[in-house]
């Protein structure tokens, strides 16, 4: 399961490599043409079946549709060592201190084990008991006695991340880095389908969690006429004493964003989303306005402007070490995305209300 | 037997306080070639004779390390998600975003159920979860769940243990595997060791729940003299020097009111004599340890405490130096070996003390 190779791969934000080699053995002969940009972001061109661009008319061109997914992940990386040979270590994307301590990391490229502990709870006084503690105070160790030897196991800049193995729970799957495997896997299975009348350049982008940095330079290279964005996103359905809004719920199908806090999705997009769903019968739901933000922030604002929107896959607990997600809901979207993608036309993008 | 691959069998298998039997039963298995008899006690503990050489009536030392480990439980189902409570002093603080195996009509692996930050409120963010927003999710349907969970089933950590660098491993339950990995390596060793004393090995049970296998083992052995043995915590951040000990350094022995001041300078002794590594351990009150209960077992025992030590303690990521529970072993092994048949007049208030 392609799922499973992607979550399994590590590629903190900044050094996406293995994810991008992953990518790449997964598409490589589903595709036209992939190249690689400055950053490492991937770039697939997946030609359609009305021909090449012959013409200059922009009109009676093919026309070229982004679909974005990022390959990179929340994780840590090494700023420090102590004189007991402890890693000191800070952030990089949103990680959530209060999961460090318990957990057992995969520290450099060889996946060195490490472990986050903290004080025992024997110890702790009861007013401290309830305090997260911070990443500034907490360290990871990978059992190295001294300073020297915690150098050379993981010198300044080596990334960690969660030590997850992927896992199948009957009608669930779960893994780490969901977000955004989950819609790089969409991704690759939509380029592994048939062409469409226009083309398709995929993105598999990079530093989404450190601010949307990949989509940014994509987005210019592609010069789409619009974008689809494949996210992994908040699942919150937990039962809770309050009754807030789940944001997206597991089951119920592919979250189409409206708007979050980095874009207001195009409606006429979205009616196109909403109305294939409907047609077809494929569940779908309206992700909760407002919360998170994904590469659609900055692809919709590249160059004069791209028509953008967002399709997730809800997954519990993202940036934590293990995400969940529904199969049912991964096969949803992937159809819901082929559907719509079948039926886009210039049409689609000049409807008025 | 290579005390790695041991640590990792006994880490990675599961006995929550009250439910030993996985436990007990690989160590029936372990122990049954250096043993010559085992039986189980009333409250599940396993204890095992190896009888000594000397002439009857031999007096009896009692070896004491739990088998138990800390845990969670099912209180209750809810929209398919699993509500928990602890088992022993479980730390809710290192819970969060962990993958566990819910032990219900068969096994389901599921997940402690995190919000991601993304939804929660700037002060939620900075307070640990308290147990009643703590969720299990195993990711099945909710009507399937109630089929296969019910409340008071077991819930444990999964966590495959990890081999660190310099002899360091790390993974759940070494409170307090690691000491019966120490005692099964002295089993081990007792096969082929002269010993005048009868030898009592006991894995005993709930000791996480307030040291009842202990109290009820220690009666029906009524062991002359006890070494019990635990873990004790590791100098790691965040923890002062004064209340820990640094790993690879072996083992403590613990001096205080819960010991036998004559027993512990025997163990010192039996460490310096055989060039073991360890440290004293200062115990001013309650040592938190199967010895609290056995040394007012019947009319008394006199009794030891020897801890290996371990950071990160009652966290899924409990750390200790491979060579500590070696020297565990070998120090207990040779002070078994010492035992001279007439050592119990020694330990009498108006004994003279040992000479250095």
């Amino acid at each position: 399961m392609i799922l499973k190779d992607l979550s399994e791969a590590v590629g903190v934000a900044g050094d996406e490599r293995r994810v991008g080699e992953v990518v790449i053995d997964a598409v490589r002969e589903h595709v036209d043409e992939v190249q690689v940009d400055t950053m490492g972001n991937i770039l697939a061109l997946k030609r359609g079946t009305t021909g090449p661009d012959l013409t200059s008319k922009p009109d009676e061109r093919p026309m070229r549709v982004m679909l974005a997914a990022h390959i990179d992940e929340v994780g840590l990386m090494v700023v420090g060592h102590d004189s007991d040979g402890f890693l000191q270590v800070r952030s990089v994307g949103g990680i959530d201190a209060r999961l460090l301590p318990g957990v057992l990391l995969w520290v450099g490229p060889e996946r060195i084990p490490g472990i986050i502990g903290i004080k025992p709870v024997h110890l702790v006084q009861q007013e401290e008991s309830r305090k997260v503690a911070t990443i500034e105070q907490l360290v990871v160790d990978v059992g190295a006695k001294n300073k020297d030897e915690a150098k050379t196991l993981a010198p300044l800049g080596t990334n960690a991340t969660f030590a997850t193995q992927f896992r199948e729970l009957g009608p669930t799957v779960r893994g780490k880095a969901f977000d955004d495997r989950a819609g790089c896997a969409v991704l690759v299975e939509i380029l592994r389908g048939e062409p469409f009348p226009f083309d398709v350049w995929a993105a598999f982008t990079v530093q989404e969690e450190v601010g949307l940095r990949g989509a940014r330079i994509a987005a210019y290279t592609i010069k789409p006429d619009c974008a689809f964005v494949l996210e992994g996103t908040v699942a919150d359905d937990l039962p809770k004493d309050k009754d807030t809004s789940p944001t997206t719920e597991l089951g119920k199908g592919p979250a189409i964003t409206v708007m979050d806090r980095s874009f207001i999705a195009d409606r006429r997009l979205v009616r196109h989303l909403t109305s294939t769903a409907e047609a077809l019968g494929i569940p779908y739901q309206v992700k909760q306005p407002g919360i998170g933000g994904t590469d659609a922030g900055a692809i919709h604002a590249t160059r004069e402007g791209v028509p953008s929107v967002t399709v997730a896959i809800p997954c519990r607990y993202i940036h934590s070490p293990v995400a969940l997600l529904s199969l049912d809901d991964y096969d949803d979207t992937v159809r819901l995305m082929r559907e719509s993608l079948s039926r886009l036309t210039y049409r689609t993008l000049e409807e008025r209300e | 037997m290579e005390p790695i691959p041991l640590l990792k069998q006994l880490s990675e298998i599961n006995g929550v306080s009250g439910y030993e039997e996985p436990v007990r039963e690989l160590l029936r298995r372990m122990w049954e070639p250096f043993v010559d008899e085992m039986r189980e006690g009333r409250l599940g503990s396993l204890i095992a004779l190896k009888r000594g050489s000397g002439p009857e009536p031999r007096p009896g030392l009692m070896l004491a390390a739990h088998m138990d480990e800390i845990g969670l439980m099912v209180t209750g189902i809810d929209k398919g998600f699993l509500r928990i409570t602890w088992v022993g002093g479980t730390d809710e603080r290192v819970l969060l975003g962990q993958e566990v195996i819910v032990h219900g009509q068969h096994d389901l692996p599921g997940v402690v159920a995190t919000r991601p930050p993304h939804v929660l409120e700037h002060a939620e963010r900075k307070e640990t979860v308290p147990w009643d927003k703590l969720f299990v999710d195993v990711g099945l349907p909710a009507p399937e769940v109630e089929q296969i969970v019910a409340v008071g089933d077991l819930i444990t950590i999964q966590r495959e243990m990890a081999v660190l660098k310099n002899q360091r491993v790390a993974g759940k339950a070494f409170d307090n595997r690691a000491s019966v990995a120490a005692l099964t390596l002295t089993l081990e060793q007792l096969a082929s060791t002269q010993h005048p004393w009868d030898v009592w090995a006991v894995a005993t049970v709930q000791e996480e729940t307030g040291l009842k296998g202990a109290i009820t083992a220690a009666y029906g052995v009524a062991p002359d003299v006890a070494v019990a043995l635990d873990v004790t915590f590791g100098k790691q951040p965040g923890v002062q020097d004064v209340d820990s000990i640094p790993l690879g350094e072996g083992p403590t022995i613990g001096i205080g009111p819960n010991f036998h001041p004559r027993l512990a300078a025997r163990l010192r002794k039996t460490a310096d004599t055989h060039e073991i590594k360890y440290h004293i351990e200062p115990v001013p009150g309650r040592s938190g340890t199967d010895a609290w209960a056995i040394q007012v077992s019947r009319e008394g025992v006199p009794t030891a405490l020897v801890s290996i030590p371990v950071r990160y303690m009652h966290q899924p990521v409990e750390m200790l130096d491979v060579l500590d529970v070696e020297r565990t072993g070998r120090l207990l092994t040779a002070f078994i070996a010492g035992l001279e048949p007439e050592f119990l007049e020694r330990l009498a208030w108006d004994a003279p003390a040992e000479s250095e």
